[in-house]
């Protein structure tokens, strides 16, 4: 069974997953998360009310990082138990914001410095009754002659 | 001594711990304490400013009419605030506008807490448009990950390591031995911080403040008042600020999962941190250089050093290089925390502000016992909480 974004229009999937953000077609500042009907620019020097639906940077920079050592109270759910930690990144992208995302799995702090270039990747999150859930996650981007060290 | 400037003429809290019981009691009991050190009588305060607290039902809400209840109906105005962790700043700036309006002359702020254990987590309900459910269901995204994400880029920009961290702990838990309303008071090593468990990596255990029970309250009066009061030259509010952010927040805050992008307008002046300090000082019309004991908001030990730097204390960067002189410590150029900080309370919400002015007002009048900055004059204190609530108070006498 394919997962299903745990949220509805904040991604693309598929082999090059994106963000998907909105840019106002007036100054062309772009917000992610999307915005939804009836939204107008936040920009308090724009009058823009129309918006494009458009793909963020699928690389980005690493801004900073961190992981989870303990279970998150909910609304997070638990996808193992005893739970395992998972790194999270904030990751600034060429349209000049920066989206929090965790990293993609079987990577951790030790793999991640600020300014270091990650990539955009879909994984599953969880599962609930109708199936897994997806998200995006940032996955640390190799560099040639780098191999070796991981 | 302007006449519409307006003069702290009390202070008063509740000691910080897990107490157990209602908010009211403890509120209830710092606003008896804050009356009786100003020696007013509750029948001559006509405003009551509650800061609400969110996990205490609908009493919680409308905590200003709750606390005035609890007092024995008086009479007076009343107001509530809600701002995160500048609940008790946004409180405590009602009350100085309307003195300073002349619509009222005494008034009586209070902010009690009684919080849950572990992380703070939102409130119950499948919430798919508020931010502060999303962070937790999609990312799991608490707390103490925010502050690790700042944590971490003072270390890997400014070479911060673990041990200085650990050392603004260190600090404040010997600054906060000898506060009688402190939860912890208990010196602390850096091996104490270095061998508790990492929460999120850098940060350890200790190296993140707790949740409290507490309550701290504030008596404010016109400059008039004060005087008939036979108080010449008490300490007063020099400055309030509680700004929000300016297009586009580029800083990553909670509880969002992003920043605004600068892409089209560039980036802004200053951080919402520094604007936060920055107005502050515009009010009150000085300048870094003229403050001689902060209070600031260590959520974290890592964020003290970045309060330090928003508050202009010294340049981006150069947070470290201070407490490694000692410059930050009781005798040095700059106190910072000398209550002990949040390292030694733990944080009670709507009091916490509030407790940081009670703080500087014991230290401007040369009463904090064990922990005074000789000499003080001026005073500031600095908060950051959730969706783009912040303050910074300026005392001074």
């Amino acid at each position: 069974m394919t997962a299903t974004p745990a949220v509805e229009g904040w991604f693309t999937t598929g082999a090059e997953p994106a963000l998907l953000g909105s840019r106002c077609t007036t100054c062309t500042t772009v917000y992610f998360p999307p915005l939804t009907a009836g939204a107008f620019c936040r920009n308090p020097a724009c009058d823009g009310e129309e918006f494009a639906e458009t793909e963020l940077s699928r690389r980005g920079r690493v801004w900073s990082y961190t992981d989870a050592r303990y279970q998150p109270p909910p609304p997070y759910v638990p996808v193992t138990d005893p739970f395992e930690p998972f790194a999270l990144a904030a990751v600034e992208l060429a349209e000049g914001l920066t989206v929090l995302g965790q990293v993609a799995d079987g990577y951790g702090v030790d793999d991640l410095k600020v300014g270091a270039e990650v990539e955009l990747v879909v994984e599953t999150l969880y599962a609930d009754d109708s199936g897994d859930r997806s998200i995006w996650r940032w996955k640390p981007v190799i560099e040639l002659g780098q191999e070796a060290d991981q | 001594m302007s006449t519409n400037s307006v003069a702290v003429l009390g202070v008063g809290m509740h000691p910080w711990g897990k107490w157990g019981k209602s908010f009211v009691t403890y509120g209830v009991h710092a606003a008896r304490a804050a009356l009786a050190d100003a020696g007013v009588a509750w029948s001559d305060v006509d405003l009551v400013v509650g800061g609400e607290t969110v996990r205490n039902g609908y009493g919680g809400y409308v905590a200003g009419a709750t606390f005035a209840q609890a007092l024995g109906w008086n009479g007076a105005r009343v107001a509530t605030s809600y701002a995160a962790c500048a609940t008790g700043a946004q409180a405590l700036d009602t009350a100085r506008a309307r003195i300073m309006a002349g619509l009222c002359e005494v008034a009586l702020v209070v902010g009690a807490d009684t919080t849950p254990k572990g992380f703070l987590a939102p409130n119950a309900g499948e919430r798919w448009d508020d931010p502060d459910w999303l962070r937790f269901r999609l990312l799991g995204m608490t707390n103490p990950a925010y502050f690790a994400l700042y944590a971490r880029r003072r270390m890997d920009l400014y070479g911060a390591t673990q041990e200085d961290f650990a050392q603004v702990k260190v600090k404040n838990a010997r600054h906060g031995l000898e506060n009688p309303y402190a939860r912890y008071r208990k010196a602390v090593s850096v091996e104490d911080v270095m061998s508790s468990a990492v929460v999120s990596d850098p940060l350890h255990l200790l190296d993140i403040c707790a949740t409290s029970d507490g309550a701290a309250a504030v008596v404010l009066t016109s400059a008039d008042y004060a005087a008939r009061h036979g108080l010449a030259d008490p300490v007063r509010v020099a400055a309030v600020s509680t700004v929000t952010p300016t297009f586009p927040n580029t800083v990553m805050d909670m509880p969002n999962l992003s920043t605004d992008s600068s892409a089209a307008t560039g980036e802004p002046e200053r951080t919402f941190k520094e604007s936060i300090a920055y107005a502050a000082y515009e009010e009150a019309g000085i300048g870094p250089e003229d403050v001689d004991v902060a209070e600031v908001y260590d959520l974290s030990t890592a964020l003290e050093l970045d309060w330090i730097e928003d508050l202009g204390l010294c340049k981006r960067g150069e947070a470290e290089q201070l407490l490694r002189a000692g410059d930050t410590t009781l005798g040095g150029r700059i106190p910072v925390n000398p209550s002990g900080g949040l390292a030694c309370f733990g944080e009670a919400v709507p009091a916490q502000a509030l407790a940081q002015v009670c703080e500087l007002t014991w230290q401007l009048r040369g009463q904090a016992t064990g922990r005074q900055v000789e000499g003080a004059k001026v005073g500031i204190t600095a908060n950051q909480g959730l969706f783009g609530h912040g303050s910074s108070v300026i005392l001074s006498v």
